[in-house]
């Protein structure tokens, strides 16, 4: 299970302020700390800086990557960012993301082929979003198939099937499920990931919601997930439901946290 | 009688309920127009605002849009052709490049709960398309909604295009969307930002001084 650290993302207010003020050491600090949980990616994000948000990014992966000693996932739909922040960038980063969209598909391909990267390729057509099982998968195929053609090897790509809210239209919680499961079953080698927060927005205690989301997101087959690895019982599910998924021998990896005081259920 | 059951029907998302005192109304000799008003949009009104506060949350709010258009039904046949009265008229769209359609949705069904009248020019519309509906239909509001920051631009554009068609003055231009601020759009010299659907609302009839 591959983890990408989340917290890096100008859309949180403190993160914004952080990097306006270029503070070196409050960035660094919550990378190191995402690191220290588990991350084996850090997301960055810098969507809010608007026209700057070139510069801003790559500020960021310079800051993030002089701390930690981990490969970046750069998060943006601005194809210039992502081709500027990959200069920028030591090792093999996880570009965050590429789709089938008109504005996004032609430009982004050039780039994700560019040099060895892993590839989020986001279930997004190209005139709407899609709404059942059947429209992730294909779109998620096709956008399999337009990679894997390029040259991009199939387990360095990352489908995400896209997470709508619940409040919104209860069935999209299975919607992505459904699709996870099929992506996985009709592309033996690929990855699925996706985000939690979309799938509790608009509906109180979201947390609660986001970890329920994050077992049954396993259960169907995920590979890798966008999280806040400092968020401990988010992590502790994730540990629990791995062991249970019979992904843990011995239950090591539980057994290893619960006696570091990092399975928390309180 | 009064509209009160209707109005905590509609409020609580009750369809059955909410047709059946819509039915009272009509044979207790209300007119249809004031069914409207003081019962379906007083409810809606009620809604929005407690949605805003956090009151209420999204499904609610859904399940007593639904409602309310449920109880629509019921009434439109009573209305002359052409004869219901609206708040006014208001063009949404996602901007150019932007596909994202949840956010969109949900303040245009709060807005037609308020009693205005709706054109949904859908997802990716460029500033063209805006324009265009705009001096066809001769809107009070032109409402634009984006998720990514990369389309956010696209709202700027729109704004100029309404310049250069000489409209600009004629409409009040309404920003929305996660990525969208306050001042944002001071900066692009948009009406109002308005930061979920039942602010929507509000926002609206603040700009056009209307209750």
């Amino acid at each position: 299970m591959i983890i990408v650290g989340e917290k890096i993302n100008t859309s949180r207010r403190n993160i914004a302020e952080a990097v306006e003020r270029r503070d070196h050491s409050y960035v660094a600090e919550v990378a190191r700390e995402q690191a220290e949980a588990g991350a084996h990616y850090i997301d960055v994000n810098s969507g809010a800086c608007l026209e700057r948000e070139v510069e801003c990014l790559c500020w960021l992966v310079e800051t993030v990557q002089s701390e930690v000693d981990l490969p970046l996932c750069l998060d943006s739909p601005n194809p210039r960012a992502l081709s500027e922040a990959m200069k920028h960038h030591r090792g093999e980063p996880m570009i965050n993301s590429i789709s089938l969209e008109a504005e996004r598909f032609q430009p982004l391909l050039p780039v994700v082929t560019s040099q060895p990267c892993h590839v989020v390729a986001l279930c997004m057509g190209e005139t709407a979003m899609p709404a059942t099982v059947e429209d992730r998968v294909e779109v998620g195929s096709e956008l399999i198939n337009r990679l894997t053609d390029a040259g991009i090897p199939l387990e360095k790509i990352y489908v995400d099937p896209l997470v709508k809210p619940v409040s919104v239209d209860t069935g999209m919680g299975i919607a992505t499920l459904g699709a996870i499961a099929r992506i996985m079953n009709d592309f033996p080698g690929v990855n699925t990931i996706c985000g939690l927060s979309n799938i509790s927005f608009g509906l109180p205690e979201r947390r609660l919601i986001n970890r329920s989301f994050l077992a049954l997101c396993l259960s169907h087959g995920l590979s890798a997930v966008i999280l806040d690895p400092s968020d401990k019982k988010l992590m502790a599910t994730l540990l629990a439901v791995e062991m249970i998924l019979n992904r843990d021998e011995y239950c090591d990896n539980f057994i290893t946290a619960y006696e570091a005081g990092r399975i928390s259920d309180g | 009688m009064d509209l009160k059951a209707l109005i905590e029907a509609v409020n609580k998302g009750d369809i059955t309920a909410a047709k059946a005192e819509t039915q009272h109304a009509v044979e207790a000799g209300h007119n249809p127009q004031d069914i409207l008003d003081k019962g379906l949009i007083t409810a809606m009104d009620e809604v929005g605002e407690n949605f805003s506060k956090g009151k209420i949350f999204i499904p609610q709010m859904l399940r007593s849009a639904k409602t309310m258009q449920e109880c629509m039904k019921v009434l439109e046949p009573l209305f002359q052709e052409g004869s219901v009265t609206s708040k006014g008229k208001i063009i949404i769209g996602t901007v150019k490049g932007d596909l994202h359609d949840i956010g969109k949705n949900l303040v245009s069904m709060m807005m037609e709960g308020a009693g205005f009248t709706m054109f949904d020019l859908g997802v990716n519309a460029s500033p063209e398309r805006f324009v265009q509906k705009a001096q066809e239909i001769e809107p009070d509001i032109v409402a634009m909604s984006a998720l990514l920051s990369t389309t956010m631009p696209s709202m700027r554009q729109t704004v100029e295009a309404l310049k250069q068609a000489g409209i600009r003055g004629k409409v009040k231009v309404m920003i929305g969307g996660a990525p969208v601020t306050e001042k944002y759009a001071r900066e692009i010299e948009a009406d109002c930002y308005a930061p979920d659907a039942g602010s929507a609302v509000i926002k609206a009839k603040e700009i056009l001084r209307i209750a």
